[in-house]
């Protein structure tokens, strides 16, 4: 049976305008990860990983600036992993039908989508000023409050995932909540929650705004969370800034290896997804 | 109807008591979703070492009636059931009545299998290691016991580590008979616990519920009226939350008393 003409064109029509828009948004992060390549390419070189940030004119990389955005995105992982699945799993199993999860669930809504610079203005406030420093801790702390909603959103959704038969077959042999949701939910949703917590740390690995304003940034190498810790994003926000060249190229680089962090980041939340449903 | 007589004629007498221990004694139950009354004050005695068929058009109140049993409609708010529900002397709706106890005690099986996502091993000893605290060689004697006992020992025997989701359908059923059999209840509720299988799995299940009836008191809820003729020795009737008729299964199937069960049984409405 021959198909209508107009259902023809109706069909290449949706195909074309979808194709279209899938090549319009594949273009930007090719074009990011191609510039950012192509600017950064002379400081991508084995120094960029072993020294530390330079003085204007000098040649250098960005350890310290590698190391401080590791150890403040794994500290706030560390914070706010352990907060958020307990929370996720107050909302999605033990408060389910309360008022209270609903409410605490709204709110979490709102902090998910918080500006990051209000959240950094926050521990600023609380932390910073108090202790009369910046400082890395402050940083980390930042960072876990960004962190925290994305934990907790798809801890939530993904026990709600799960078929409340899965939860009346664990109570049916009379086993005791928490270990219906250790044993078996946390099982069945491992993946899934997994996948949350790399998005989130997807997230925070690139956010400036809150460093900005608790770990602020530091020159020289430094290990001590205690004072002033440099961090990826602020360097490459400084460096742009500055008149140099040479930082230019430096933030550069950093932006590369950041994006490209974050992409293989995404992949593996991916393949994670894909092993989950198997 | 020939079938269902010929089905009939190999169905043993029915032998268990009201008296021994596991029989369920339901005295005035009613339940509701909210304010929708689902079981209308129902009196029956369930016997025990036998297997009771539940059956009546969708929406009467069979799956209800087994999920008031072990009380696993607590897990919903506005959900509650009144009356009583007598096992062994002791009314298990009263809320002191432990509900780890009653659950230990009344062992319930689904529509769709649902085992848990871990080895078949684990599966069987979750629960098992949680009431008794038994070394490792007890544990997987009592594994073996249970899966024996299901019938599917020989199949697993080889691969207790490997995922039970790699199991086919019917073997997820008779895993999930076999680990709640693992903890020795005296009550075995089925609800369609065959409905989602093909003949040949519904088959052995239902030559395993044969097995097991000498051990257990058996409650099923069927849609397949000549799965309850094949399998049951006693037979009720519900029609909208009520009970209309309960008697032993081959007075149900070929002389009963009320005309909704005969309307019912012979097809013409439900």
């Amino acid at each position: 049976m021959a198909i209508p003409a107009r259902r023809r064109v109706a069909d290449i029509a949706a195909f074309a305008f979808a194709t279209a828009a899938t090549v319009f948004g594949l273009v930007w992060l090719a074009w990011i990860l191609w510039t950012t390549l192509l600017q950064g390419a002379a400081a991508l070189t084995p120094s960029l990983f072993s020294q530390m940030t330079p003085p204007p004119g000098a040649s250098g990389g960005l350890l310290n600036a590698f190391y401080g955005s590791a150890v403040m995105i794994l500290l706030g992982v560390i914070i706010g992993t352990p907060i958020g699945v307990a929370a996720g799993t107050y909302l999605a199993e033990h408060g389910r039908y309360t008022r209270l999860a609903a409410i605490v669930s709204f709110v979490n809504d709102i902090l998910l989508s918080a500006p990051s610079i209000v959240i950094g203005l926050f521990v600023y406030e609380m932390v910073v000023r108090t202790a009369g420093h910046f400082s890395g801790y402050a940083g980390a702390l930042a960072l876990a409050m960004i962190l925290l909603p994305i934990v907790v959103r798809t801890t939530e959704e993904s026990l709600r995932l799960i078929p409340d038969q899965m939860r009346e077959a664990g109570f049916a042999l009379g086993l005791p909540r928490w270990r219906v949701t250790r044993q078996i939910l946390y099982k069945a949703a491992r993946s899934a929650i997994l996948t949350g917590i790399l998005l989130g740390v997807a997230r925070i690995a690139g956010e400036t705004a809150p460093l900005l304003f608790t770990a602020l940034n530091n020159q020289f190498w430094s290990s001590s969370l205690n004072g002033p810790l440099a961090n990826i994003p602020v360097v490459i926000f400084q460096y742009a800034m500055s008149p140099y060249d040479e930082w230019h190229t430096l933030a550069w680089a950093g932006a590369f290896v950041l994006t490209a962090f974050v992409l293989i980041l995404n992949i593996l939340v991916r393949l994670l997804a894909r092993r989950g449903k198997n | 109807m020939n079938e269902t007589a010929t089905a009939l004629r190999i169905t043993p007498a029915y032998t268990g008591t009201v008296e021994s221990r596991g029989a369920v004694d339901l005295r005035d139950l009613s339940f509701f979703y909210g304010k929708a009354h689902a079981l209308r004050h129902v009196n029956m005695s369930v016997p025990a070492n036998a297997v009771t068929a539940i059956i009546g058009p969708s929406g009467c109140g069979k799956s209800t009636l087994l999920r008031t049993v072990n009380r696993i409609f607590e897990l919903y708010p506005d959900q509650y059931a009144t009356g009583e529900i007598v096992i062994d002397g002791r009314n298990v709706l009263d809320r002191r009545y432990p509900l780890s106890d009653l659950r230990r005690l009344v062992g319930m099986v689904f529509q769709k299998p649902t085992p848990f996502p871990s080895s078949i091993r684990s599966n069987v000893a979750f629960a098992l290691s949680y009431y008794e605290r038994l070394s490792k060689s007890e544990i997987n004697d009592r594994i073996e016991d249970a899966l024996r006992q299901a019938a599917l020992w020989d199949e697993v025997k080889d691969k207790l580590n490997h995922s039970a989701l790699s199991l086919s359908g019917g073997q997820q059923q008779r895993l999930c008979i076999a680990r709640t059999i693992a903890v020795r209840p005296e009550i075995l509720l089925l609800d369609e616990a065959t409905s989602a299988l093909d003949p040949i799995s519904t088959a052995k299940i239902e030559e395993l519920i044969h097995e097991l009836r000498e051990r257990f008191t058996i409650v099923i809820v069927t849609h397949n009226m000549q799965q309850a003729a094949r399998i049951s020795q006693r037979t009720a009737f519900f029609h909208l939350g009520e009970l209309i008729e309960f008697g032993s299964t081959s007075e149900i199937f070929t002389n009963p008393r009320e005309q909704q069960t005969r309307d019912y049984i012979t097809g013409r409405y439900g």
